[in-house]
């Protein structure tokens, strides 16, 4: 029994030692928010995402600085940073979860696995349960998430004031496209 | 022992599992620490307070159209309709080089005066580090209106009796997210003046503000207070620092500019130095700016589409 409880012990120690991490500091994350109405598109890119997953559990987290998100237009930009996310005060957006169902994806074996990761997103300050289904391609010593979800702005407290409400969607359609590396 | 193993095996096991995503993120935060101090954004609406520019840029490859618009004196009455019958315009069109390099030209009615500006910014505030951004902008302007008439044929209008040349130094900090205040050290010089009324050199320091009323509604206000050519004025004539109060409305794509000011003219010549009008003596006038910028250059991220 000892000698079990030991190897256990020993077990456990040296699989968070050999536990690899894969991490990205260039994900990109996008969003679009034009409603059929809207005159012009509201879409914005950020290549400057950074993640971290954690072969050994599945755990997953994303970190989003909200000035990085680029627009085509400069003022829209503004709006975006001054009046919809207040980035002043809320400067980033993170997510923190786990995939799922980590039991089905390899991360040594060169493939394609449908994942669902589920955690909580905060963005704006205000902290949201979601379940989100993506994909997960390895490659070597590469892992390319990419995932697609719908946000609501109204939930996380990002007020659309009644001139542009027929404008802007109520729900962000955000796509996120990151290729972690082994660390 | 048996217990003790027992127990730590367990014990790291939880741990582990419970407090794994907090690790994760915590090793994030080191991992992207910013290697730069972050930039203080956003401390005017507009590249222009009222009158005179601000610290703001335009973006790179961004065009800025500008419509300002002076109606009469106040104090003109109803006859006049309080000066509405009476109107001087800047119709001007800005672009953005750079993130910190724009030029801007204007035809003005007033002296049908065509104008022409560089403004690059030196310093940027950071968060934690630079406590002001500074900005440069010089400029120069022609009058255009028609030679007059001289006292013999051999006499000749030059060309340069016609141009004005202005420096700036902009210095502004945004002190919290309601309120942003600017110094503006500037000098104007007009080759050729009207000597009862000004100087051909005036110095001047000018200070604006902003206070944010809304997220989408400013009160802004400037003053000019002019350290030389301030009582030029033998024959009856005075001339008179620049002060103007007004709003900025934020509607989408535009911005609003509403104000009253005692400046007939929008240029930096009647700005700086040659305002003939006093609030003291009610006049001063209802004008709009409208702004409505165009991106002409797209960010390398959205070339393709």
């Amino acid at each position: 029994m000892k000698k079990i409880i030991l190897a256990a012990l020993v077990l456990t120690v040296s699989g968070s030692a050999f536990a690899q991490k894969y991490m990205t500091r260039t994900g990109k994350v996008s969003f679009n928010a034009t409603s059929p109405k809207s005159p012009e598109k509201i879409e914005a890119i950020n290549n400057e995402v950074a993640s971290i997953l954690d072969s050994k559990d599945g755990g997953f987290v994303f970190q989003v600085l909200v000035k990085s998100f680029k627009f085509e237009k400069e003022l829209m930009q503004q709006h975006f940073n001054e009046n919809y996310m207040e980035s002043d005060k809320f400067p980033k957006a993170d997510f923190k979860g786990k995939i799922a169902n980590m039991g089905d994806v390899n991360l040594t074996k060169d493939g394609s696995y449908n994942t669902t990761v589920a955690g909580k997103l905060t963005i704006h300050g205000v902290t949201q349960d979601v379940s989100v289904p993506g994909t997960i391609v390895v490659k070597g010593k590469d892992v390319t998430a990419k995932a697609k979800f719908q946000v609501n702005l109204e939930k996380h407290g990002i007020k659309i004031p009644g001139v542009v409400a027929d404008k802007l969607a109520k729900e962000a359609s955000v796509t996120v496209d990151a290729v972690l590396t082994q660390k | 022992m048996r217990k003790i193993l027992l127990f730590a095996a367990l014990f790291s096991c939880s741990y582990t599992a419970s407090f794994a995503q907090d690790d994760l993120m915590d090793e994030l935060d080191k991992e992207t620490k910013p290697v730069k101090k972050e930039d203080v954004n956003y401390t005017f609406k507009t590249t222009r307070l009222i009158n005179s520019s601000t610290i703001e840029s335009l973006g790179a490859g961004v065009l800025d159209v500008r419509i300002s618009h002076r109606f009469g004196n106040l104090n003109q009455g109803i006859g006049n309709f309080f000066g509405i019958d009476q109107a001087n315009t800047r119709l001007g069109v800005d672009y953005g080089i750079t993130k910190f390099l724009m030029v801007g030209i204007g035809h003005n009615v007033l002296g049908k005066e065509d104008d022409g500006f560089v403004k690059v910014q030196i310093l940027r505030q950071k968060k934690d580090g630079t406590p002001i951004t500074l900005s440069y902008e010089g400029g120069m302007s022609i009058q255009t209106t028609p030679t007059p008439t001289l006292p013999t044929t051999d006499d000749k209008w030059y060309l340069s009796n016609r141009l004005c040349y202005f420096h700036q130094i902009l210095i502004a900090r945004k002190f919290n997210d309601l309120f942003s205040l600017q110094l503006m050290p500037s000098l104007l010089h007009c080759n050729l003046v009207d000597s009862t009324k000004f100087d051909n050199n005036i110095i001047s320091l000018g200070v604006g503000g902003r206070i944010k009323l809304s997220k989408r509604v400013a009160f802004t206000g400037e003053y000019f207070y002019r350290f030389t050519g301030q009582d030029n004025n033998y024959q009856g004539s005075k001339t008179y620092n620049s002060l103007s109060l007004g709003f900025d409305i934020e509607t989408g794509g535009h911005v609003f500019q509403l104000h009253f000011t005692n400046s007939s003219g929008i240029s930096e010549r009647v700005i700086l130095g040659q305002t003939t009008d006093s609030w003291g003596k009610g006049e001063m006038r209802y004008g709009f700016n409208i702004s409505r910028v165009f991106t002409i250059n797209k960010p390398k991220e959205f070339k393709k589409s």
